[in-house]
């Protein structure tokens, strides 16, 4: 078990970096608690697999130190280090069978053999793979095998962190369900420390106690699920999380009002203190958009009515401003000129991207 | 909805079914047709069964330039193989030396056969010869002319230097085509380099080697004009291999109905050895559930 520290830690594949563009991993500094499930989150490149074989050891920083409970492992290659990894494509050795595949890390480090029978046994019953043991890896179908992938990890007993990468991208949506449960309910087991690389909210906010949001090689947001839901530090993350993402509107500030498209709204607690010069957006997530009947609420047009199953997506115009709000999914018709108004807790004040703190 | 079936469609066959026709079955058959019957020139036939068979099968020339094929093919592939696997381990995966590599290995491949042989012939004379001269210069007792076993070498090094870059191109191709992932997880799972070979490369590479040993035992098994440019199947007959001898017998002694009966014979061999490597290599795939992976 571990506590996972990264320290100034930046990556760059060029040979010799010399602005901060040829970075792929920008300057961050992190801490992961011992027996925590983190996510990694973030669009394709973010440089969020960078980070997680920095940490492996598949990858030296450029600049910066890796510690495990505090030991500098920096420089220790990713067999030394206690971590595991799954890979996006699940990864098994093609001529062995099951078992000789789980009892492939024990092996190399020379277990002895009555210890590597109890512990694949064990393993392939928490995975449900006792049955398989016998047979060829090659021939399971892809979930099995990211089991068996996970299941070398789980073997070892000196594994303290497991890192995930994407690992649930080639498995069909049925059985994503049942292997995310299962991992669920085996970091409730062992507490090994792990972290879950994944570009899907879902996965991330369901597998996570905290979630990492990446993007363009830095760490945008680190923060509980409900966290990044509630109170998006930046633009980036309101419109990443959340289906479909935060409303961004260009606004105006004027004492007490919120100036949109023109449109003066009383909004006595945002008293945010901006440069005069940041740019400043209002950002309210499409649940917390109401429709009202009272006098000073935003008349809108509306574009289109989406189902999204159990709710609907009204997608609506303010003047020019295109604006999303949801409708549960027995919502009554909407009048002929219907109306809205924002929940003035969860309305947010963004200057030049970054979320301001409200005032009392 | 009831299908109607006919088969039209077969007819759009016809014009490939004619040229295979043309450039392969009706030359075969030829063979055959010669293979059975004797002829004394003035276009006339006899047929005399299977005695040509018979004759080539009981041959002590034949038996001898049979042994000689299988263990010129058996050496070239017991070098050709493991060191076209080593080198291609060896090759740079990334950076300016891929191309360099490539370039390099690609370029005795596109050497003519008769060139290489002319160029083999020139290189190891001991009169003139660079690696002849040099090899006498330094007391070594080197004749290709006049020594089987300088000849058998040399056939056996210019063979391996022609055609082990087609191994290496294979192999190559085959190694940069595993995911990186495969190497990650092994370096995790502690795997020395001796089982990152044995068990990722190697059973990746199976499908790949299995092309490679087809593809040099077949055409090794058929060599021709190397060696007869090189040695002219000598010193004495120590290099007559099965193809040279064949030739001999169709057009230095015109021995048509013989020569036939050995082209069949000859071609029923590397079909049938054909088979049996692509039986062997690929028995360990279809075992498990009867099919290929």
């Amino acid at each position: 078990m571990a506590r996972i520290d990264l320290k100034n830690i930046s990556h760059s594949y060029v040979a010799a970096p010399n602005t901060e563009n040829n970075f792929a991993l920008k300057t961050l500094n992190m801490s992961w608690q011992d027996g925590g499930a983190y996510a990694l989150l973030g669009p394709s490149g973010c440089g969020k697999t960078t980070l997680l074989n920095i940490i492996s050891g598949l990858l030296h920083p450029t600049h910066g130190a890796v510690l495990f409970d505090g030991d500098d492992i920096t420089n220790r290659p990713p067999e030394k280090r206690n971590i595991a990894q799954v890979f996006q494509f699940p990864v098994v050795y093609d001529t062995m069978t099951v078992f000789q595949n789980l009892a492939f890390p024990l092996r190399n480090r020379n277990v002895p053999g009555k210890e590597i029978k109890q512990r694949v046994n064990r393993i392939a019953e928490m995975l449900e793979l006792t049955e398989s043991l016998p047979r060829r890896a090659r021939d399971l179908s892809a979930d099995a095998k990211q089991k068996i992938s996970l299941g070398r990890g789980l073997v070892r007993t000196d594994v303290a962190a497991i890192l995930f990468d994407e690992p649930l991208t080639v498995i069909d949506p049925q059985l994503k369900w049942s292997l995310r449960s299962q991992l669920k309910h085996l970091h409730a087991e062992f507490r090994h420390t792990m972290i879950y690389v994944t570009h899907d909210q879902t996965e991330a906010l369901t597998f996570a106690d905290q979630v990492i949001v990446m993007s363009e090689g830095e760490v945008v947001q680190a923060s509980s699920p409900q966290a990044l839901y509630e109170r998006p530090v930046h633009t980036f993350v309101g419109r990443f999380i959340g289906s479909p993402g935060m409303n961004i509107l260009p606004c105006e500030i004027d004492g007490a009002f919120l100036i949109l498209a023109d449109h003066r709204i009383p909004m006595d607690h945002i008293e945010p203190a901006a440069p005069e010069t940041a740019r400043l957006e209002f950002g309210v997530r499409p649940e917390f958009v109401h429709f009202s009947d009272e006098d000073d609420a935003l008349p809108v047009s509306v574009s289109a009515i989406e189902d999204a199953g159990r709710y609907k997506i009204a997608r609506l115009l303010f003047k020019e401003l295109p604006i999303a709000a949801i409708l549960p999914e027995d919502a009554p018709p909407l009048s002929a000129t219907p109306k809205i108004k924002f929940d003035p807790e969860n309305s947010h004040i963004y200057a030049d991207g970054y979320l301001m703190e409200k005032g009392e | 909805m009831r299908k109607t079936l006919n088969h039209k469609a077969l007819w759009l066959a016809s014009p490939a079914l004619l040229l295979v026709a043309f450039t392969a079955l009706i030359p075969l058959l030829t063979v055959v047709n010669y293979s059975v019957q004797d002829t004394f020139g003035d276009n006339k036939f006899f047929w005399v069964g299977a005695e040509w068979y018979k004759e080539i099968l009981l041959s002590e020339r034949f038996h001898a330039a049979f042994f000689r094929q299988v263990a010129f093919s058996a050496a070239i592939l017991a070098i050709e193989i493991p060191l076209g696997l080593a080198i291609a381990l060896a090759m740079p995966k990334k950076g300016w030396g891929v191309s360099v590599c490539l370039v390099l290995m690609a370029l005795p491949l596109l050497i003519p056969w008769n060139v290489v042989g002319t160029i083999w012939q020139i290189f190891a004379r001991v009169d003139i010869g660079l690696l002849g001269h040099t090899l006498a210069g330094f007391g070594f007792d080197y004749n290709y002319t006049q020594d089987p076993v300088a000849a058998w070498i040399t056939l056996i090094v210019m063979d391996v230097w022609h055609w082990t870059s087609l191994v290496v191109l294979l192999c190559y191709a085959g190694l940069v085509a595993i995911p990186q992932a495969y190497y990650q997880a092994a370096r995790i799972d502690g795997a020395s380099r001796w089982a990152v070979f044995r068990h990722i490369e190697l059973p990746k590479l199976n499908r790949v080697l299995l092309i490679a040993v087809l593809l040099r035992f077949m055409d090794s098994f058929m060599i021709y004009t190397e060696p007869f440019v090189v040695t002219g199947g000598g010193p004495g007959n120590t290099t007559t291999f099965l193809s040279v001898d064949l030739v001999q017998m169709a057009i230095g002694q015109f021995d048509l109905g013989p020569a036939a009966a050995m082209s069949v014979v000859y071609f029923l061999i590397i079909l049938g050895l054909s088979w049996l490597f692509y039986t062997v290599m690929t028995r360990e795939d279809t075992d498990a559930e009867g099919r290929l992976p």
